[in-house]
């Protein structure tokens, strides 16, 4: 199924002068960045800067007050039920937990969003889950509960679910969030396995700076004061010379210091 | 506890206008200290200099001591001086000095009658509000249902009748047989004065079919399965997995909610059957073993004055109990906070609104069926 080419066709998301708000707190306004297809992209930002509040409008658990977003071209923030339903099958998302429903399995787990919305008979719908379950490296975990899994497990099983429809892109909430420095190097390269074998666009929502120097091509910075987008591009070529010193500070992992000009 | 290091100490010596005091030794909090009032008491001087020649350690025992020190000299108006002080005890001194800044003031004595009021009111509303919504996108799901687009699975329905079916059928028993025998108690002791021990039958068979077989099943799933379906939402709520149901586009009220409210309704009028027959075979033990009534009579009796009004009023209370139990379980999970507290509220939440719509239903019911003549 290839989307129609047309102008916007190299962008997987665009995201057009959001704003979120709890209320009447606004916490992001004005955001406006496009993502590229078959691109990892980092959305990055202290603590509190919104990250998460973003992640969950542009998958569409909450609505912008302002602003739409389109994901390849199509307009997904005021999008008809029917329209949106087909938007929503285009994207995958792995929660921080995984989110994996906790009364069934693995297997259950990923089988559902095929059961829902393909036709494949039980016996092929069960190998393209085993498949899934493969890719993730979970293969003959099938039959186990998430409660019986590491977080690690978790993460990468709820990776399968997100990936059971083979999605254009797959968003990632905090992925090594509570994992030990090496599983959370091995969701990165497991991150850069799907992407190379798939192509899918990658969307992470993290501050993890060795998975974002590792991985990313590409970064937007977050600002709680600014509430919204300080800095965008290549996250190695920010760190030596964005000329905003907070960019630099929090890809450096210094705080205060932020070195004078020059100094490279 | 063998401490070679010196213990902590303060020596002052006057010089002029000056108190020159000395601070040494190993400064500890579990330590004592020597106290800045002991040591300048009785004195007036214009100068203090603290001067820390021999310190070994430090800890905020020092802070404290300075804070002291400060505070004494300027309610002296004395300038006070700080030397050879290390530079992270002068940083926790600085701290210690700097006054916090005032929380604003707790409001004292009985809060506000018209904010409690108006507080509690909009939360009422609120709360009305979250029911409305619920009836509505249940009604909405319904129709999905019948159209047969609701992503609605008969396999989760079935696990749900289980739950609040089969397996309620033991403590819905037990407690129906009990209510039986105490009713049929309770009304031989008035009845027998009279002579009119077989009207117990009666009494039981109505008052069983009418009202306490279904309340008594209405309550023990309220207290069970209530509770459970607002738990197991909340925790999936909390775990984000509602969530996850969301982006994969799935309603959580045809994929969640509807299957439980489906089993309640088809299953409480089962269990009100099965509880009303257990409450007429408590009253019938009881009459035969106490009051000498044969079962046959007793039996007969009981079919002579029950009739289908009595029974369908039984049965259509049951149906509307389970979904009111479904209704307040899901509600409170679904509108729970996103933690371990919240499904704790969310379950007990659940229960007492649950109980309290169930019989502020009977009494709606009550009223009805009264006009209604049934």
């Amino acid at each position: 199924m290839n989307p129609p080419e047309n102008a916007n066709d190299k962008f997987a998301i665009e995201i057009d002068g959001l704003e979120c708000r709890y209320g009447d707190r606004v916490v992001l306004e004005g955001v406006s960045f496009a993502v590229k297809r078959g691109e990892i992209f980092f959305i990055i930002g202290g603590n509190g800067c919104g990250k998460s509040t973003l992640l969950r409008h542009l998958i569409g658990l909450r609505m912008p007050a302002r602003g739409t977003v389109r994901y390849s071209g199509r307009d997904f923030t005021h999008a008809e039920p029917r329209e949106r339903q087909a938007l929503l099958r285009t994207f995958g998302v792995l929660y921080q937990g995984g989110a994996l429903w906790s009364s069934m399995t693995l297997h259950e787990n990923v089988a559902l969003p095929l059961e829902l919305y393909t036709d494949l008979p039980e016996k092929d719908r069960a190998e393209v889950v085993a498949l899934k379950l493969a890719q993730v490296g979970l293969a003959g975990y099938g039959d186990y509960f998430p409660g019986e899994l590491s977080g690690g497990m978790q993460r990468r099983a709820g990776l399968a679910r997100a990936l059971a429809l083979d999605p254009d892109i797959v968003f990632f909430d905090e992925p090594s969030a509570g994992l030990d420095p090496v599983t959370s190097l091995k969701l990165d390269e497991l991150v850069q396995q799907i992407h190379a074998t798939l192509g899918t666009t990658i969307v992470i929502v993290s501050h993890e700076l060795a998975s974002i120097f590792g991985i990313a091509h590409r970064v937007v910075m977050l600002d709680r004061d600014a509430r919204g987008v300080i800095a965008e591009g290549d996250p190695c070529a920010l760190r030596d010379g964005s000329d905003n010193p907070r960019v630099r500070e929090f890809l450096n992992r210094r705080s205060g210091a932020v070195p004078a000009e020059g100094s490279k | 506890m063998s401490e070679n290091k010196p213990q902590a100490r303060a020596e002052a010596v006057r010089e002029g206008d000056t108190l020159v005091v000395h601070v040494g030794g190993e400064w500890k909090i579990t330590n004592p200290r020597p106290a800045w009032t002991s040591l300048v008491e009785g004195e007036t001087v214009k100068r203090i200099r603290l001067i820390a020649d021999q310190l070994d350690g430090w800890d905020s025992s020092l802070a404290l001591f300075i804070r002291e020190a400060r505070a004494w000299s300027e309610a002296q108006g004395a300038a006070f001086v700080l030397e050879g002080l290390p530079a992270g005890a002068e940083r926790l001194a600085q701290l210690l000095a700097q006054k916090p800044a005032k929380p604003p003031a707790q409001p004292h004595g009985l809060p506000d009658l018209f904010a409690v009021v108006g507080q509690a009111t909009f939360k009422l509303w609120v709360e009305v509000k979250d029911i409305a919504w619920l009836v509505g996108e249940c009604a909405f799901s319904g129709g999905r249902f019948f159209r047969g687009r609701a992503q609605f699975r008969w396999s989760d329905c079935v696990v749900e009748m289980q739950q609040c079916g089969a397996m309620v059928l033991p403590i819905v028993g037990l407690i129906s047989f009990l209510v039986g025998i105490i009713m049929a108690y309770q009304g031989a002791v008035q009845l027998r004065q009279f002579g009119a021990d077989v009207y117990v039958a009666d009494l039981v068979g109505l008052s069983v079919v009418r009202e306490m077989g279904p309340m008594m099943a209405a309550i023990v799933l309220a207290g069970r399965t209530g509770a459970a379906f607002a738990a197991t939402l909340a925790t999936m709520k909390a775990n984000e997995e509602i969530d996850a149901l969301e982006t994969l586009g799935v309603s959580p009220i045809d994929f969640l909610v509807m299957p439980r409210m489906t089993a309640l309704f088809l299953m409480m009028p089962l269990l009100a059957i099965y509880s009303n027959f257990l409450g007429i075979l408590g009253g019938m033990l009881i009459s035969w073993t106490i009051l000498d009534i044969p079962t046959s009579l007793y039996w007969t009796e009981t079919k002579s004055i029950i009739d289908l009004s009595d029974l369908s009023t039984g049965l259509i209370k049951a149906a509307t109990f389970g979904v009111i139990i479904g209704l307040s379980g899901c509600l409170r999970g679904l509108k729970s906070d996103r933690s371990a507290a919240g499904v704790g509220q969310a379950a007990t939440s659940a229960v007492v609104s649950g109980i309290l719509l169930i019989i502020v239903s009977d009494a709606i019911y009550a009223v009805i069926f009264n006009s209604l003549g049934w």
